[in-house]
């Protein structure tokens, strides 16, 4: 192949650059001919913006797909999600079926979720169904926890739409739009603190749906015991496990309150057993791959495109895993040595699937890499493969080896027989 | 003959003794007044139908493995006339070696008490009490001024005490030749070498085999039952299903280096090897859980000891453990538990400050067991307050240090152990308990644990002893099995000044906790139970010499050798101690 790829970076982060220097690509700016850009989510905005009028060639490639916040905003994740729900139920598929209390058996994976303001009445009557629980506020537009609070009584909420701007509901703009879910006060806690998930997923293409997770994710601990005592509602340092926000507690550099996954994985097997932490893990592999199938029909599957996400995903002490929400960008900072190994590490396998073997890309390419380039990365769901022969064989892994039953679910696109799976 | 058979008979006194005074005795006893409703029961053969019923009823179980559990801490047989201290140490001048250390320990304890005017021992007042008992759960993050407590020894001022043991009686000569031992330790123990070692698991299991034979005819015997548990002669099984390739044998000695740890051979599966993802489970890995889910649900000790020397799947460990070390939680525990509890609120001691001061220091900071940082305390504290810890110094070469009450001095009638538990614990120390959080987050049962840990293993890793899992003997193993089959890569090092006993000695004090990852930690204790033996923490560490052998003989000072030794948390413990044992050429 002629030439060295040519790059360029809105995000000026070591674990980045140093992975494009060591391929020896050439940096330049964004007004030359490039062929990779790896874009903030604000230049994604610009780029294929209609006013832009931006037309990519076939050797270029960004980071992004151009409406990833179907994806990755709180507000229209959830949306996208009873969207497909309603889809499904409406087919008739298995997938929709719901229990007893009419709640989703296999789909329910994201906590009660209402936009504010526009379905605060609905909200309120879910609220006073339970009135003594907790509920979370979250900007829909913001990141880094920040803007998130939790209330427990409507009176907070009314406080709070007195104390921003607007006079009422009704004239709020989209930037300010909230969500509120119902708040996971029984999270899983080891030491007696609480933790999240953080887990990377890379898509290569919405339509065939083909992503790759990323094996070494990691736990973020609370620096603080947990309780879901109230008077410690306003402690964030208490309930919120980003580290943006923990840092400025009693944070720990060298460990970093992060926990890799085969440590927790090591844990549970250990205290609860393997039969319900494979199912857990299969679990958390299902909601990743069920979110992305519910945006991928309005997603712009753009083929110039890929993207890498960071789930948010919390356990709570039945061993039931939530969905809070997905990162277009997620932070390339890093907070201790092993952190930025890992980061690195991140990059580098998410280039070697991405730009096939450090040259000039061509998208028009299949977007098959082979097995060899995969690094630490795994396939999630691969739906070409799943729709053909073999499907079983290839989606398992033995770390997912539950990957099988689901995939056998889910290569049906819902309408064969369910397999009933323990 | 005659010797044998009165040794065991002395050794089934002293154990009918010890256990006579232990709860299961009284629960056998209420057991057997109970069953005389049963209609099975006859006068006629009393005798013989409470024995049937307590065979059935799984009672006998319990007592056999109370009865092993004592077996496998039971001092070597030693002459009947041998004063008590001779159980603790024969030779004489390991034991002066441990008095002046441990006057020494004792003089810095004192002094540093003297220096910041602390009490060893002070009642809390009921609000600091109160405050105590609220916070329990998070001593975490009590954040009291440690900065001026240092602990009271590290590992390396030990080592420097066991490098300059010498024996008065032993003389070698000034000539050097090629028995001269090149490392640091220079006191003439007897340590195995490979093929020995090889040895060591077939023997371990065959003279307990014995003696449990012989213990009359409660005693089922294991051998007896159908080839179920993977015992010595089951190699074949495994042989047949093949898991990895045998070796050409032609040299006899090395024939022997099969029997090697017979249970790490490379014809025999393994958990750390034999379950990665490369091998199809089929193959070793699903079987060997079945096995030892029966083995669980049979509730014997001695199988289970058996069976996790080819490691223990991680779902099963936690029980697996409690079976060997013959621990139940009975309501008793959790309540002598909740007793120690009270004693920690009630009283505050200088080594609880220290023991702060470690945990903040080591486990607080590692990746693994940051987590569990408030668990340590609750364990460690406890442990310090537990006086039937002082129970194991009949066997230890180490004594409980004395304090007097204060102004009484010298006084016998004011003398008492500091701490409760006579153990003052050095810099590290948190790290025994660390790894044990991964398996039981109960706080009863992982005092329980811990504690029968230690008092089986832990302790003899700070005491200077002849015992052969001392740490005296381990770190001679060590230089031994590096001078005989590295001797090239240890005479380079000693050469550039970096005697390998001062790289590996901390891995070996601490039971490689901290330095391996916690899974390979996990699987590495299992062998230590297995074979109720520590000798193979000097194998791996040899081991690990070996592995990084080529970058080793590159470097040129102690500390490029330390640098290239410093990270071992990648390394896979099971493949390094097979290719050390038995694919090592000689």
């Amino acid at each position: 192949m002629a030439g060295k790829v040519k790059w360029v970076t809105d995000i000026e982060k070591s674990v980045l650059i140093n992975n494009f220097e060591k391929r020896g690509w050439v940096q330049v700016t964004e007004n030359e001919d490039w062929n990779f850009y790896w874009m903030s989510v604000q230049t994604i905005r610009n780029v294929f913006s209609v006013e832009a009028g931006y037309r990519l060639s076939d050797d270029q490639i960004v980071n992004h797909f151009p409406n990833h916040y179907e994806l990755t905003r709180k507000d229209l994740m959830v949306k996208n999600i009873k969207r497909y729900r309603k889809e499904l139920e409406k087919e008739g598929s298995p997938l929709a079926e719901k229990d007893e209390n009419g709640k989703y058996l296999y789909l329910d994976f994201v906590p009660v979720t209402y936009m504010l303001p526009a379905d605060y009445n609905l909200f309120v009557e879910e609220f006073r169904k339970s009135p003594s629980s907790t509920w979370i506020m979250k900007p829909c537009g913001k990141a880094q926890g920040k803007g998130i609070f939790l209330i427990n009584k409507l009176s907070q909420i009314k406080k709070w739409s007195r104390d921003s701007k607007t006079s009422s509901f009704v004239s709020q703009s989209n930037k300010e739009a909230y969500v509120i879910s119902l708040y996971i006060n029984n999270p899983l806690l080891i030491g007696g603190r609480k933790f999240d998930l953080r887990l990377y997923v890379l898509v290569s293409t919405y339509r065939p749906l083909r992503c790759y997770m990323y094996k070494l994710g990691f736990c973020r601990f609370c620096t603080v015991k947990y309780t879901p005592s109230t008077s410690e509602l306003d402690n964030m340092f208490v309930h919120l496990t980003n580290v943006a926000i923990q840092k400025h507690g009693d944070y720990n550099h060298i460990h970093g309150g992060k926990w890799t996954v085969s440590n927790l994985r090591l844990y549970l097997e250990s205290t609860r057993g393997k039969e319900v932490t494979s199912k857990l893990f299969d679990e958390i592999h299902w909601i990743i791959v069920q979110s992305l199938k519910a945006v991928a029909p309005v997603m712009n599957n753009d083929k110039h495109c890929f993207e890498c996400y960071g789930y948010d995903i919390i356990i709570d002490d039945k061993l039931k895993p939530w969905l809070i929400e997905v990162n277009a960008s997620p932070s390339l900072t890093s907070s201790t040595a092993n952190d930025r190994i890992l980061k690195y590490n991140l990059i580098n396998d998410t280039l070697n699937i991405a730009v096939p073997n450090g040259e000039i890309p061509d998208c028009k390419w299949n977007k098959s890499p082979p097995k060899e380039v995969l690094g630490n990365y795994e396939i999630l769901y691969d739906e070409e493969l799943a729709q053909g022969d073999g499907a079983d064989r290839e989606l398992r892994s033995r770390q997912g080896q539950s990957l099988g039953p689901r995939a056998g679910r889910s290569r049906d696109s819902g309408r064969a027989v369910l397999t009933t799976w323990k | 003959m005659l010797q044998e058979e009165s040794d065991l008979s002395l050794i089934i006194a002293q154990i009918v003794q010890k256990l006579k005074g232990s709860n299961l005795y009284s629960q056998l006893e209420r057991q057997a007044w109970a069953s005389l409703q049963r209609p099975e029961i006859k006068l006629e053969s009393l005798k013989e139908d409470i024995k049937e019923f307590f065979k059935i009823s799984g009672w006998e179980k319990k007592l056999q493995n109370a009865v092993y559990s004592e077996l496998s801490v039971f001092p070597l047989p030693s002459h009947p006339a041998a004063p008590p201290e001779h159980l603790k140490e024969p030779l004489v001048y390991m034991r002066k070696a441990q008095g002046s250390w441990e006057k020494r320990i004792l003089k810095s304890l004192n002094s540093m008490c003297t220096e910041l005017s602390i009490p060893l021992a002070r009642k809390r007042p009921v609000g600091e009490q109160k405050e105590l008992l609220n916070k329990w759960n998070e001593m975490g993050t009590d954040e009291p001024d440690l900065s001026l407590f240092r602990p009271v020894y590290a590992p390396k001022d030990f080592l420097e005490v066991l490098i300059n043991l010498r024996n008065p009686n032993y003389e070698n000569g000034d000539s050097l030749s090629f028995r001269t031992h090149l490392g640091l330790i220079q006191v003439p123990l007897k340590v195995k070498d490979i093929p020995e070692l090889g040895a060591l698991g077939r023997s371990a299991s065959n003279k307990v085999i014995n003696k449990k034979q012989n213990m009359g005819p409660r005693k089922q015997d294991p051998n007896q039952r159908e080839g179920e548990f993977p015992r010595n002669d089951s190699k074949e099984k495994f042989q047949d299903k093949g898991c990895t390739t045998g070796l050409k044998h032609n040299n006899p000695r090395l024939e022997q280096e099969k029997e090697c740890f017979v249970e790490l051979g490379l014809n025999i599966g393994q958990l750390g090897i034999d379950d990665s993802t490369q091998v199809p489970p089929e193959l070793f890995e699903n079987e060997h859980v079945r096995i030892g889910q029966k083995v669980l649900a049979e509730q014997d000790s001695a199988a289970a000891q058996q069976y996790i020397r080819q490691g223990s799947p991680t779902a099963l460990r936690a029980e697996l453990w409690a079976l060997i070390l013959n621990i139940s939680s009975q309501p008793e525990d959790v309540l002598y538990y909740e007793q120690l509890k009270t004693n920690v609120i009630q009283h505050d001691l200088l080594v609880d400050s220290l023991i702060y001061k470690d945990v903040k220091l080591t486990a607080s900071n590692d990746d693994y067991y940051f987590v569990f940082e408030d668990y340590l305390y609750q364990v460690l504290l406890c442990f310090s307050r537990d006086t039937s810890v002082l129970s194991h110094f009949a066997f230890n070469s180490a004594s409980p240090p004395k304090s007097y009450i204060r102004g009484k001095l010298g006084l016998e009638e004011y003398a008492v152990f500091y701490p409760p538990n006579g153990v003052i614990p050095f810099h590290g120390f948190s790290m025994y308990v660390a790894p044990l959080c991964f398996l039981y987050h109960e706080p009863s049962k992982l005092y329980q644990i811990f504690r029968e840990m230690y008092v089986r293993f832990f302790f003899r890793l700070h005491s200077i002893s002849s015992h052969p899992s001392g740490i005296v003997s381990l770190c001679l193993l060590f230089e031994t099995l590096l001078q005989t089959y590295l001797p090239q890569l240890f005479y380079h090092l000693r050469e550039i000044g970096a005697q390998p006993l001062r790289i590996s000695f901390k891995w070996m004090v601490r039971a490689f906790s901290g330095y391996l990852a916690t899974d390979q930690l996990l699987l590495l204790w299992d062998r230590i139970l297995g074979y109720n033996s520590l000798e193979i923490l000097a194998v791996l560490a040899a081991a690990v010499f070996a592995f990084r052998a080529v970058n080793l003989m590159e470097v040129t000072s102690l500390a490029a050798a330390e640098a290239v030794l410093a990270d071992l948390s990648t390394l896979k413990v099971m493949p390094l101690l097979q290719i050390f044992l038995f694919a090592t050429v000689t």
